[in-house]
């Protein structure tokens, strides 16, 4: 496979295959969580996107020139560290430089320091092996397919809102069983083979 | 030996590099943010409930600091807060009144249906069926959408219409937002007399639709010692400023829609 279509299939299988909340159910807080409507899910999907992409690419040097195989017993501890103090660093940089940025989304980015899609997507690239190129795409993919989950799942709840349910599917019931419902059609994607 | 050494040093130096990228980043990105923001922020509720018209306590407290709020600014925190606040400022706060909702309408089974609505709970999409299931373009509809939106359990819906619970009440203006017909204002907590009809239509035709609806006849404008209200447009309106209480355009009202909750407090149940 040629490099490009190489990468294409990389971010495709991120974004609908393998979509982090819908088949891996990695972060699924904040999809159920910041998800009521649906300006709030694209700020925290642009953080997600943003913090995934730059994780991705320092976890991958760290992994290739610090650790390697050797200590790669150390990789949870190392992700971790790293994610938490690339986010609080990032966050003191937007606040001085561009505050536009940090207004629409300062409140989301603490929230996602220890989110576990970003440490599963650190994790993911070393396991499939991928290379810088490849991490960087995958995780910004990655944060792509979860904002499109995560925009998708609150146009589904802000019509929830008039919607005539049973009184005790109110609140959390009724926004489990829609998400299950979209995993379900997201499942779909799995007979979609690349190449 | 060197399997204990090097994770240590591996994983302390990283900790060392991140955290001397911290200690450097707050120094070369610090930002000058006013002292009295914590401080504010700290005085103010923290529903985030934006009932102030800000999107949320710390929005309210950068427009308190800019000088484009008042210290009293929140209504949920009321006198408390603006006090504390106001001695962060350094202004006095005045004298604040505690405010609450009032619908302006007690038609429900007083008032004439036009049709039986069928159709979604919902004041709005009622409000959109023929312009209403209520013969009265003004009234309340009693879909509940204020009881909805209310976040305090304040609003209910009694004999038909919208009332609100003044106890419970926080004057946050979720009901104000919601309810399609703005039959719903914000009123001093103090006011005991209010007009509670909404209705511009003339008294002829307001007889046939409603029992309680305002006719515009000015016996209360006739009555009024302070001269507090009057009438436009076919209905009673209260100067809160002017009104003193007295209670006396309650009395003369003949369709005893003014009520006076001071001297009939079963009235407003």
């Amino acid at each position: 496979m040629s490099g490009l279509t190489y990468y294409f299939s990389l971010a495709l299988s991120a974004i609908l295959i393998e979509n982090f909340i819908f088949v891996k159910f990695l972060g699924c807080c904040p999809f159920l969580g910041v998800s009521k409507k649906i300006d709030t899910a694209t700020g925290m999907g642009i953080a997600v996107i943003f913090v995934m992409t730059v994780a991705s690419a320092v976890t991958n040097l760290v992994n290739t020139y610090i650790l390697g195989t050797t200590y790669a017993y150390m990789r949870t501890v190392v992700f971790i560290l790293i994610i938490a103090s690339l986010v609080q660093f990032i966050e003191m940089f937007l606040m001085k430089s561009m505050p536009a940025l940090y207004e629409s989304l300062g409140i989301y980015l603490p929230l996602i320091t220890t989110n576990c899609a970003v440490l599963g997507v650190a994790n993911l690239n070393v396991t499939n092996g991928l290379d810088f190129i490849g991490s960087v795409i995958c995780g910004s993919s990655a944060g792509g397919g979860f904002t499109l989950a995560i925009v998708l799942f609150a146009s589904v709840r802000e019509k929830l809102e008039y919607a005539d349910y049973p009184k005790c599917f109110e609140g959390f019931p009724i926004a489990l069983v829609s998400a299950s419902l979209l995993a379900i059609a997201f499942m779909g994607f799995q007979g979609l083979s690349i190449f | 030996m060197q399997t204990f050494v090097i994770p240590v040093l591996i994983l302390g130096g990283l900790g060392l590099f991140f955290g001397l990228l911290l200690a450097l980043g707050s120094k070369i990105f610090y930002v000058e943010k006013d002292p009295r923001l914590d401080k504010i922020i700290a005085a103010l509720p923290g529903a985030n409930c934006g009932g102030c018209g800000h999107s949320g306590c710390a929005a309210l407290a950068n427009a308190i600091l800019n000088g484009e709020a008042p210290v009293n600014g929140c209504p949920v925190g009321g006198a408390a807060s603006a006090q504390a606040i106001a001695e962060i400022m350094g202004v006095s706060a005045g004298n604040i009144d505690k405010l609450v909702a009032h619908v302006n309408c007690r038609g429900g089974i007083n008032a004439k249906k036009k049709f039986e609505y069928e159709g979604i709970e919902d004041c709005l999409a009622a409000s959109k069926v023929a312009g209403g299931p209520l013969e009265c373009t003004y009234g309340c509809l009693g879909m509940g959408s204020c009881v909805k939106a209310c976040p305090y359990d304040a609003i209910h819906i009694v004999n038909g219409a919208a009332q609100v619970d003044a106890e419970k009440c926080r004057a946050c203006g979720k009901c104000i937002e919601a309810c399609p017909r703005h039959i719903i204002s914000i009123v001093k907590e103090s006011a005991s007399v209010f007009v509670s009809c909404s209705s511009h239509l003339k008294g002829g035709e307001l007889r046939k639709i409603c029992n309680i609806g305002c006719i515009g006849c000015h016996l209360c404008e006739k009555n009024c010692p302070t001269g507090a209200i009057t009438v436009n447009d076919n209905l009673a309106s209260i100067d809160y400023n002017k009104c003193i209480n007295c209670g006396k355009c309650a009395e003369v009202c003949p369709r005893k829609l003014i009520v006076n909750a001071a001297a009939a407090p079963e009235a407003q149940n």
